[in-house]
């Protein structure tokens, strides 16, 4: 079976200025993969996710999320895609339930199926006690995974994810990957940055941004492979040092 | 609609889920209205008078009498030299100084006329107007009562018929000056509160991150902005309303007019506020910023507002600019249809520019707000 491509992007650029923050990049992800989105701080990577999502116009280039064009229909991306920032986005001063309530019904789910979906993450979440309790009084890495359920809420095509798991414990970034895997196997895309390299080992195709440019672009396994390393972190040592 | 439903509801559950802005927003500005409208009085009052008798005569003796029994005055030293009293001047302890001369008496009734010396503190140009007319209405008055008393029954001839003009006041026939100020620092909390909340609201979303998430979904721009601006826009209507109580009860202020076109005319006022508010954290990053640039449009605003100030004595060149100041007409139609009774027709040019303020304020609000950079 041939998988289709629910990403395109071809020589996308982003400049702010004279300084190009994204320097023509070309990739294609395919519907229900882990797409790691790899590269230090300043690599370009929040920049290149932001054009994917709709909130930044490229400069030039192409790109196609979810079948639509970045340019010309990016309300129709954002229908069918979910987003999670680095920043926790969720509202600290609302109740577990109002902040699913409110996401849910902003997307156009209707109260029976917000309804439904919200016992639905309660349950896989183990949230039953703290659902009438505001968001602001849980711990960080439970914040993190009701961010990420509620941005599955629509039952999006693609989520991307930038950075989900900065600042939680190890525990916590083990469950949070069992998350990600199991949103995989059910066929949505995961499209993740990350600068922890050993998440970048559980991506099916990773990709290592450089100053602006995609460097290398592969399995980890065949990238370490290439590099003649033992682990992604070397990859990444030996492509960020050049 | 059923989106904008969702973002309404939970406005309001931030609104009032504040422990601490939820009072700020209704008791500060009332107790700013009680406060104000009790204090921001142009009434001069309690002039502190001095006097320098050198006569000490009946006739100064009755002139001094005249100044005591006058309720603007309150007369608390009798200097013995003018050096003493211009010291007590220079500390502020006096604003005016009355002094009567040598022979004051015996040169009225000899040549009948003689001079009085007044100094009056003018650092506040206006309150010593007043005082200065003050001042001139009782010697007037001290001079009439001695003309009369001096007077030979053959000079009641001669005596000119004096012209005496008996004024009627309109609209404030007491002239309270609580009934002028009320409606208008009214105007001021309405526009004050919701300006500074629909400002601090969307800057605050773009501090915490939640607003690029906002940016991410699908909802419409005229959907999140309506969202977003009806609770203040509903809170501005309920401030209006307590104002309003607070005036009729506690001030006695009346409700000449139709309050009905009170509230059209404030329904659309609000707008402007709010889609100022818009613009204003359309174009800053932080709370901070965005403080700072509404509190600049606000002083601006108030003062040339006509509220403190009448407009018609300011220079033509800022004369001008009033026409952009949005709080001038409100002040003015509150006051028209509170206290004069003005209909639809008598505030339709105020009414007519506030709307197109409406929608030239609303329409550069959305048009600067930006879902992708």
């Amino acid at each position: 079976m041939k998988q289709t491509n629910v990403i395109k992007v071809e020589n996308l650029t982003k400049m702010f200025g004279d300084f190009t923050a994204v320097n023509a990049v070309s990739f294609e992800v395919k519907k229900g993969e882990i797409f790691g989105f790899l590269g230090a701080n300043g690599a370009g990577k929040t920049t290149a996710m932001k054009m994917l999502i709709g909130i930044s116009t490229p400069t030039s280039g192409d790109a196609q999320v979810a079948g639509f064009d970045v340019y010309k229909n990016p309300d129709d991306i954002k229908k069918n895609i979910g987003y999670m920032s680095q920043k926790f986005a969720l509202y600290d001063d609302l109740t577990v339930k109002e902040n699913i309530t409110f996401f849910g019904g902003i997307y156009g789910l209707s109260r029976h199926q917000i309804k439904e979906k919200r016992c639905q993450l309660v349950e896989e979440l183990g949230l039953q006690e703290v659902v009438n309790e505001l968001v602001s009084s849980l711990p960080l890495g439970w914040k993190q995974k009701l961010a990420f359920s509620v941005a599955l809420l629509h039952d999006p095509k693609i989520i991307f994810l930038d950075e989900p798991t900065g600042g939680v414990d190890p525990i916590t970034r083990r469950q949070f990957w069992e998350m990600i895997y199991k949103t995989a196997h059910n066929g949505t895309t995961v499209f993740v940055t990350t600068h922890y390299m050993d998440e970048a080992e559980y991506c099916d195709r990773v990709s290592i941004m450089v100053d602006g440019k995609i460097e290398a672009l592969d399995s980890p396994k065949k990238l370490k492979e290439h590099f003649n390393v033992a682990s992604m972190n070397d990859v990444f040592l030996k492509l960020a040092r050049g | 609609m059923k989106i904008i439903g969702y973002i309404i509801q939970k406005e309001f559950k931030q609104i009032f889920r504040n422990k601490v802005m939820l009072p700020l927003i209704f008791i500060m500005p009332l107790i700013q209205l009680i406060i104000l409208s009790n204090a921001a009085t142009f009434e001069v009052k309690n002039i502190k008078f001095s006097y320098i008798d050198q006569d000490k005569t009946s006739f100064s003796r009755a002139l001094i009498d005249k100044f005591e029994a006058s309720t603007y005055f309150n007369v608390i030293t009798d200097f013995s030299s003018s050096k003493i009293a211009n010291s007590a001047m220079l500390k502020g302890e006096v604003d005016v100084i009355l002094e009567i001369p040598q022979y004051f008496e015996r040169d009225l009734l000899k040549d009948k006329k003689t001079d009085l010396s007044v100094i009056i503190n003018a650092i506040d140009g206006a309150a010593a107007g007043v005082e200065n007319v003050y001042i001139i209405q009782i010697v007037q008055s001290f001079n009439k009562n001695a003309q009369t008393n001096l007077m030979q029954p053959s000079d009641l001839k001669n005596m000119p018929k004096s012209i005496l003009s008996i004024p009627s006041f309109w609209y404030n026939k007491t002239l309270n000056y609580k009934t002028f100020m009320v409606p208008g620092i009214l105007v001021l909390l309405v526009t004050m509160i919701t300006l500074f909340l629909s400002g601090m609201n969307i800057v605050r979303e773009k501090e915490i991150g939640t607003l690029e998430q906002m940016n991410v979904t699908p909802i419409k721009k005229h959907q999140f902005i309506i969202g977003k601006l009806f609770p203040f826009w509903v809170l501005g209507m309920l401030l209006l309303t307590v104002g309003l109580i607070i005036a009729r009860v506690l001030f006695n202020v009346p409700m000449v007019g139709s309050p009905v076109l009170m509230y059209v005319y404030t329904s659309i006022y609000i707008l402007v506020i709010l889609g100022m508010g818009l613009f204003i954290s359309n174009f800053t990053d932080t709370q901070q910023q965005a403080m700072f640039i509404a509190w600049f449009f606000v002083v601006i605003f108030i003062l040339m507002s006509g509220l403190f100030t009448p407009i018609e004595s300011m220079p033509q060149w800022a004369q001008h600019l009033t026409v952009f100041n949005p709080i001038k007409f409100y002040v003015e139609v509150m006051r028209m249809v509170m206290l004069k009774g003005s209909s639809f027709t008598d505030i339709l040019p105020q009414f007519g520019k506030t709307f197109l303020y409406a929608i030239v304020m609303n329409g550069l609000a959305v048009w600067s707000y930006k879902k992708t950079s």
